[in-house]
């Protein structure tokens, strides 16, 4: 087994490698909260309820209508960002003028009922789903043993945080967008269908969560309170990195998921609660945030 | 004069209610309407949301359990221990929270509580997912046995009473005062010269310290502290037990915390008890989309309209 001063290579690659993918995880959480935080201005306390939707909805679509995990890669954040076009139209939208902590807790309540309904109907102690073929197997490498299917997660969901980076920072459409976070009222002044783009985004942001759910299937339980959890984390997460930048919310999100495989390595107590240790000293430092502009 | 009517008529009820209703049953009212009461001083009047306050709750209940199982205090001492606690932690996590602001607040606060809730899990005194349980009630001032529910239940409507007292009086002051500025328009308060955060901080800690009053009550009540107590689902509760009864106004969190803390009851038996955390869920966007007032709020602006 290599050592090297004291410290076992083998495990520290192993848990540096599960914080690279939980912090895959954040990334894309914390990247939809930010981009719908942009432009609708409210906290999406549903996220986490969507993922954990996202999760149940490729275990539906592969144990009872036979859809294979490579369409459930496409199809369910679809679905997931249809239903969140569905509630943003219904429910959102008739308050948008109202104070924002109202949506906050609109979505809080959203969240309860989906968890609650899925716990009704899966019970809580959660179902696997089967690893798809593929992606089965691993590579030794020299340091560690790679399985396919994590290394799969991080490379998948950095591009599709690259993509997104690269939709709202460079192109035409990303342009309204940022534009739309800075004054919405000009920008409908100008002749842009706002609303519509409000309502786009907020099925974009909620589906990245589908897709993180669709993700994650193989690797978690798939559970009610998986959401839940995780929302909590990324809620920290988005303290740590302020709001302000969509690059920021992905860099934060893999930098905790790294420093809580770390934490598992050298002092395994902590690591459930490291990330939010870590927020307390930005929040003494630098309470805006990493990234945060506003005070 | 109308008013004190009204209040010796509601303490006259409080007073036969126990021996009409499940004594227990009242307790777990009076000490939910206490804990909302305390969230609403924070939400309502100086219109901050925490999204953990269950962690003032629970630390409430594990100290004050703690010190009664382990040095047999009495119940007084074991609630002031509690109480204490639940204030400390009430000046740290608000020093930390009052730096950010909105809902940047309700998620510090979330995170925070969460920091809470694992340190509860994972650490011995607290039992882990069993709990503390056979707390013991003790004597009150070594005195009067807390044993028979009966007893106990005036013993919990005292506090209560004084709690909401402190209440009554912290709205009605100077401080409360500066208190509803910060609310609606917080610039303004600044610019009047207000040390804003201190204010913030002070109406935190008083809220903290208040539902650590009802949580070392609780735990007296039940006989046990558990992490039910110090879950985020406590703090979601909270929150929709002052937003059914009436964010800001003085009786909406009593109201609404006797409502859900009956709907529990009432469903937990029942056939629809899978679903309580569904209803629950549906309750909140019923608040939110159609009667944002709340219970009091709407029947305070029925009142309003009929007298003018």
């Amino acid at each position: 087994m290599a050592t090297f001063f004291d410290i076992n290579l083998f495990a520290l690659f192993g848990q540096l490698l599960i914080g690279l993918i939980n912090g895959s995880f954040y990334a894309l959480l914390a990247l939809g909260l930010a981009i719908i935080f942009g432009l609708l201005k409210i906290i999406n306390f549903s996220q986490g309820a969507l993922y954990m939707l996202g999760a149940f909805a490729a275990w539906i679509a592969l144990n009872y209508l036979g859809i294979s995990y490579w369409w459930a890669l496409i199809l369910v954040p679809l679905a997931v960002g249809a239903f969140g076009i569905v509630i943003e139209r219904t429910l959102i939208r008739p308050i948008a003028n109202e104070d924002h902590l109202y949506s906050l807790l609109l979505t809080f309540g959203i969240a309860l009922i989906l968890q609650g309904l899925f716990t009704h109907w899966y019970g809580s102690s959660g179902l696997s789903y089967a690893m798809p073929e593929a992606l089965k197997g691993g590579t030794r490498l020299p340091f560690m043993y790679l399985p396919n299917y994590r290394a799969w997660i991080i490379v998948f969901s950095l591009l599709v945080c690259a993509c997104t980076w690269f939709m709202i920072e460079k192109t035409r459409l990303g342009a309204y967008l940022r534009a739309g976070t800075e004054n919405a009222q000009l920008m409908q002044a100008f002749g842009i269908n706002v609303p519509l783009l409000v309502t786009l985004t907020y099925g974009f942001g909620v589906g990245l969560a589908g897709l993180a759910g669709v993700l994650a299937a193989p690797i978690y339980t798939v559970s009610p309170d998986m959401g839940s959890n995780i929302l909590i984390v990324v809620f920290a997460i988005v303290v740590i990195g302020g709001m302000g930048s969509i690059g920021g919310a992905i860099i934060t999100g893999l930098a905790m998921g790294i420093v809580e495989g770390l934490t598992k390595y050298f002092y395994p107590e902590a690591s459930n609660t490291v990330i939010f240790l870590v927020m307390v000293l930005v929040l003494l430092i630098k309470p805006a945030g990493l990234f945060g502009k506003e005070a | 004069m109308y008013n004190k009517k009204l209040n010796l008529v509601l303490l006259g009820l409080a007073l036969i209610a126990p021996f009409i209703l499940y004594p227990v049953f009242l307790m777990k009212v009076l000490c939910f309407a206490l804990f909302a009461c305390a969230f609403n001083l924070l939400l309502g009047f100086a219109g901050l949301l925490s999204f953990g306050h269950a962690v003032f709750l629970g630390s409430g209940a594990y100290v004050t359990g703690y010190v009664m199982v382990t040095y047999g205090l009495t119940p007084e001492l074991g609630i002031l221990a509690g109480v204490v606690m639940s204030a400390l932690i009430g000046l740290i996590y608000g020093k930390l929270a009052v730096r950010r602001e909105g809902i940047y607040f309700a998620m510090v606060t979330l995170a925070l509580a969460q920091l809470a809730f694992f340190f509860f899990l994972q650490s011995p005194f607290t039992g882990g997912e069993d709990g503390l349980q056979g707390i013991p009630r003790g004597n009150l001032f070594g005195l009067i046995d807390l044993t028979d529910n009966l007893t106990m239940y005036y013993f919990v409507l005292a506090v209560f009473i004084i709690g909401f007292l402190t209440i009554y009086r912290t709205v009605h002051s100077p401080f409360g005062q500066v208190m509803k500025a910060i609310r609606e328009n917080e610039p303004r308060a600044i610019s009047l010269g207000y040390k804003v955060n201190q204010y913030k901080l002070m109406a935190f800690v008083l809220s903290a310290t208040l539902a650590g009053l009802a949580g070392s009550t609780k735990a007296l009540v039940f006989q046990l502290a558990s992490l039910t107590d110090v879950h985020w689902f406590m703090s979601g509760e909270v929150v929709l037990m002052t937003l059914l009864g009436g964010m800001g106004t003085i009786w909406g969190p009593v109201i609404g915390a006797a409502t859900i803390v009956s709907m529990q009851n009432f469903l937990a038996s029942g056939p629809l008890a899978n679903y309580i955390h569904v209803l629950m869920g549906v309750v909140f966007v019923i608040c939110v989309l159609a009667f944002r007032n709340g219970l009091v709020g709407e029947l305070q602006k029925v009142i309003r309209k009929n007298s003018s």
